[in-house]
């Protein structure tokens, strides 16, 4: 299900790699720049070595970190690694109460901090490397085979012995049955009782140069709201949960990293590498006031003015859910629909 | 006390020290060896500990064990020197390392193996037959000289390799021996143990298997050739190992498959499996079976997961051979039919279709304005919408996706010039798909929309030779060398000879067992005056060749007898 990937000269590719090599120390230095915006709210402590750390920026989502952080720890995440920008929910206050969360602080503008991505490069350079980190979104759950069973250093141990440098992740978008500010949640419960639709399909992939980043689309988004545009549907594609070291960098979100080489760690849903699924609670009832407000729309998308549409859209309180849909039950039944797989670790 | 352990441990340690003190509270002796590379903040604690436990001791040199090389042999040899020479009354030696773990009662495997005195409880292939050796070395492993470490200088031993190929190096092996090869972890009897440790030849042997690949692999399989007298080809632990030669980790959640495996001993456990650890460390009677040692059920566990990792599933290739795409393979999860200028010659071929073969046949899928699911849907399995900007942006993953989310229903679509073409260089090279192509029927739509008006004079030329273009540049692609989709292709004037005779096969191969044939013949589309409009179409200066030769008074022949031809049952 992919598009061909147009291979170019050797010379053009030690073109790009240079490239990529200054874009990669560019991000670095950028992230090191912005290093001033960050105040710590808890002290620093040492983490032991093997242990996996999870990175995180925040913003008033006092709803759904309750369950993200119980998520997590039962995953295995030894230390949370929080950036709070500017919430006014109560959520730093929460987060500062717990006993594994490293809290920073800063009220500078996430857009300018590449969502985020320079304020956690940052962070992970100075306290993530030589350890696996894990970065998300406050919406995002990790899931990966055998969850429920194996902890996360059982995975960063198989991914360490198979020397795959990142696990891949499909973000699979949760959706309610009706409309979606009439599905209940509270804080504490597993938004996956509250949403528990997806599409099982489609999803295409292709590559992308000079990075060699994939690019996976589809989902309900794609389905409902870019059907006229699809160059501009959300990216579903991530790498989550990478080997840090001090030069890497992610490039674009979490969906890509420099360098390039670590993006082929994972080819999209239907490679039979071991992989992983981010299930993505944004359509949680707190989404349609969210849309609304127009500080959340200045501050997400590279020209947020070409989203006026998407936002107003969901705004207007849409039905996702469609005949079609699909009951999530658990990670097998997404590697039996080939959006996942577990890559012969059994 | 009939059997001893040697334990080989370099990494968690603290697993490590509670198996050896089960294995001595069940009055089995051990002897530890613990690789050089351990560090002695680490290696000191774990021997202090150890160092009051009666039955535990430490083997007298510490050899450093690099992957795949002499190190590991030569610290077992002297690790079961240490051990024979310390517990004369030993009939079996047991090899193990730190990670190992017992799976059933101690006192079990003592009687089990006081049954069998004389027996060699050792993996032993001989090289002719191996087929799971990784890297391709099988008998090179044996000829050629490997001095540098595959693990950590993997390009110079590569090309140490090649350049003795390449000079035809290859020494002889020692006299009488016979190369074999299988698992690292044995159970030797006293007999055969002593033999190998006191061979008058041993420093002849031992030289020569210094510089062979991997001799923990290969050292023991082949000297118990020669001194064993009962071998029983098989290992007592249970190990399984993934296509590139790494062993698999069992975890907690693996309890009940181990349990059930009667296996003596697994390898390698996570060091963290706490559960596993609790469980099977411990000589509780009530878990005994006294059955023989049956890892089947974990084997084909292993092996379908190992197969779906190496050859992922047909239909679900997204980018995972890419970008060397194996280009024989099937590129989609099932069969698929692709319908080129029936719906136009035969008006309501779809409906037909989907009678005589109960699937639900598509429309245009690639129509221009959207895709033409059956019965108009909007949106069809695997949420796969009809919008035709979705589906243009990339044609290939909308079709695989399709087929793959309807396993098990064959989909069938219509197709023609008029429909976005980028799709078809993919089907063209799936042997999932099987293409169907009456060339020029278009000509048959165009000629409907000349009668109602709707297109004439210069506009219908110029798309009338558009169509031919376009279908000329298909029925190219389709007969190339490469393609690997099942072709048929008639012109029109041929396919309107015997219709029914043209479809009979393709309907075969579709529903080879249809519950029903077709009772009626499909509608043919109206021919009156159309050999004339191709004529026309001809006198404007259209070089139209496609369609075929149509008499200019052309009487529509009808389609042939509808009952099915006569088949010879055999």
């Amino acid at each position: 299900m992919t598009a061909p990937e147009d291979i170019p000269g050797p010379l053009t590719r030690a073109a790009e790699a240079y490239r990529m090599r200054w874009k990669r120390r560019r991000l670095l230095t950028r992230a090191w720049r912005k290093r001033g915006e960050l105040t710590p709210v808890t002290p620093w402590r040492p983490v032991p070595r093997g242990a996996v750390l999870c990175l995180a920026t925040v913003r008033n989502e006092a709803v759904r970190l309750p369950f993200w952080i119980a998520h997590h720890r039962r995953l295995g995440v030894d230390r949370f690694v929080i950036v709070d920008n500017g919430s006014d929910d109560g959520t730093r206050e929460m987060l500062a109460a717990e006993p594994d969360v490293a809290l920073w602080q800063t009220r500078a503008s996430y857009r300018a901090a590449r969502f985020g991505v320079d304020w956690l490069g940052w962070l992970a350079r100075r306290h993530a490397a030589g350890h696996w980190a894990l970065t998300l979104d406050a919406d995002e759950l990790l899931i990966y085979p055998h969850w429920e069973e194996r902890p996360l250093a059982a995975l960063t141990a198989e991914l360490d012995c198979r020397g795959q440098p990142a696990l891949g992740a499909l973000m699979v978008e949760l959706y309610p049955r009706g409309r979606l500010s009439e599905q209940p949640y509270r804080p504490g419960d597993d938004p996956v009782q509250a949403l528990p639709f997806f599409d099982a399909g489609p999803y295409r992939a292709r590559r992308q140069r000079p990075a060699r980043n994939l690019w996976v689309q589809g989902g309900p988004r794609d389905r409902l709201f870019f059907g006229n545009d699809p160059r501009r549907a959300p990216t579903l594609n991530k790498l989550p949960l990478v080997r840090w070291r001090g030069t890497t960098a992610y490039l674009n979100s979490c969906h890509s990293l420099l360098p390039p080489r670590l993006n082929l760690a994972w080819e999209g849903p239907g490679d039979p590498r071991l992989s992983g699924a981010l299930l993505h609670t944004k359509f949680l009832n707190t989404i349609v006031e969210r849309s609304a407000d127009a500080t959340h729309r200045r501050e997400h998308f590279g020209d947020p003015a070409r989203f006026g549409a998407y936002h107003d859209a969901l705004a207007a309180d849409p039905v996702l859910w469609h005949e079609g849909a699909t009951r999530y039950e658990g990670w097998r039944q997404l590697e039996h629909l080939g959006l996942m797989s577990s890559g012969g670790w059994t | 006390m009939s059997v001893g352990f040697v334990m080989l441990v370099h990494t968690a340690l603290d697993r490590a020290a509670q198996v050896a003190r089960h294995l001595a509270a069940s009055g089995c002796p051990v002897v530890i060896h613990a690789d050089r590379k351990v560090p002695r903040a680490e290696f000191e604690p774990f021997a202090r500990g150890l160092a009051d436990v009666p039955g535990i001791a430490f083997a007298g040199r510490r050899h450093r064990c690099e992957w795949g090389m002499w190190g590991i042999v030569g610290a077992t040899l002297d690790a079961c020197g240490d051990l024979l020479t310390a517990h004369p009354g030993l009939r079996h030696v047991y090899l193990c390392s730190g990670s190992c773990l017992p799976l059933r009662p101690l006192p079990e495997l003592q009687a089990y193996l006081a049954a069998r005195p004389e027996t060699d409880f050792i993996e032993s292939v001989t090289i002719d037959d191996v087929v799971w050796t990784k890297g391709g070395f099988d008998h090179d492993r044996f000829a050629l000289r490997f001095p540098v470490s595959f693990r950590k200088r993997r390009r110079l031993f590569d090309a140490v390799t090649r350049a003795q190929k390449r000079l035809g190096m290859a020494r002889p092996l020692p006299e009488g021996i016979a190369p074999h090869l299988g698992s690292q972890w044995w159970c030797l009897s006293r007999t055969t143990l002593e033999a190998i440790l006191r061979d008058p030849r041993r420093r002849e042997l031992d030289r020569f298997f210094r510089s062979v690949w991997i001799p923990d692999e290969s050292y023991f399989q082949t000297l118990v050739r020669v001194h064993g007298r009962r071998v029983e080809s098989r290992s007592l632990t249970l190990s399984k190992f993934d296509h590139f030669g790494r062993p698999h980790s069992f975890y907690d959640d693996h309890l009940q498959l181990l349990r059930r495996s009667d296996c003596f001993f697994a390898r390698k456990i996570w060091p963290r499996a706490d559960r596993l650890y609790a469980s099977f460390l411990s000589n509780d009677p009530k878990v005994t079976k006294n059955a023989e040692p049956n890892p089947g059920k974990i084997d084909r566990l292993f092996s379908h997961a190992t197969d779906r990792r190496v050859q992922g599933r047909p239909g679900l290739i997204m980018q995972s051979r890419f970008p060397a795409r194996r280009l024989d393979a099937p590129r989609t999860a099932a069969a698929y039919s692709v319908f080129s200028g029936f719906a136009e010659t035969l008006p309501g071929f779809e409906t037909w279709l989907g009678r005589a073969t109960g699937l639900r046949v598509h429309g245009h899928l690639f129509a221009p304005a959207r895709a033409e699911f059956a019965g108009g849907a909007r949106i069809w399995n695997g949420c796969l919408p009809d919008s035709a900007a979705l589906r243009d942006y990339n044609p290939e993953a909308f079709l695989a996706n399709l087929v793959w989310a309807t396993r098990g229903e064959r989909q069938c679509f219509m197709f023609g010039p008029a429909d976005a073409q980028e799709v078809m260089r993919f089907v063209a090279g799936d042997p999932n798909a099987q293409v169907s192509i009456v060339a020029g029927a278009w000509a048959l739509a165009l000629f409907a929309r000349e009668q109602a008006g709707e297109l004439t004079g210069g506009a219908l030329r110029k798309e009338a030779a558009r169509l031919q273009k376009v279908e000329l540049a298909h029925l190219a692609l389709m007969r190339s060398g490469w393609v690997k989709a099942r072709v048929r292709a008639w012109s029109l004037a041929e396919f309107l000879e015997a219709p029914m005779e043209n479809l009979a096969p393709i309907l075969d191969e579709i529903a080879p067992r249809a519950p029903r044939r077709p009772t009626e013949a499909p509608v043919l589309a109206p021919l009156d005056g159309f050999g004339a409009f191709l004529q026309r179409l001809r006198n404007d200066g259209m070089n139209l060749h496609l369609p075929g030769d149509f008499p200019v008074g052309h009487a529509p022949t009808p389609p042939g007898d509808a009952r099915p031809r006569p088949y010879l049952v055999r």
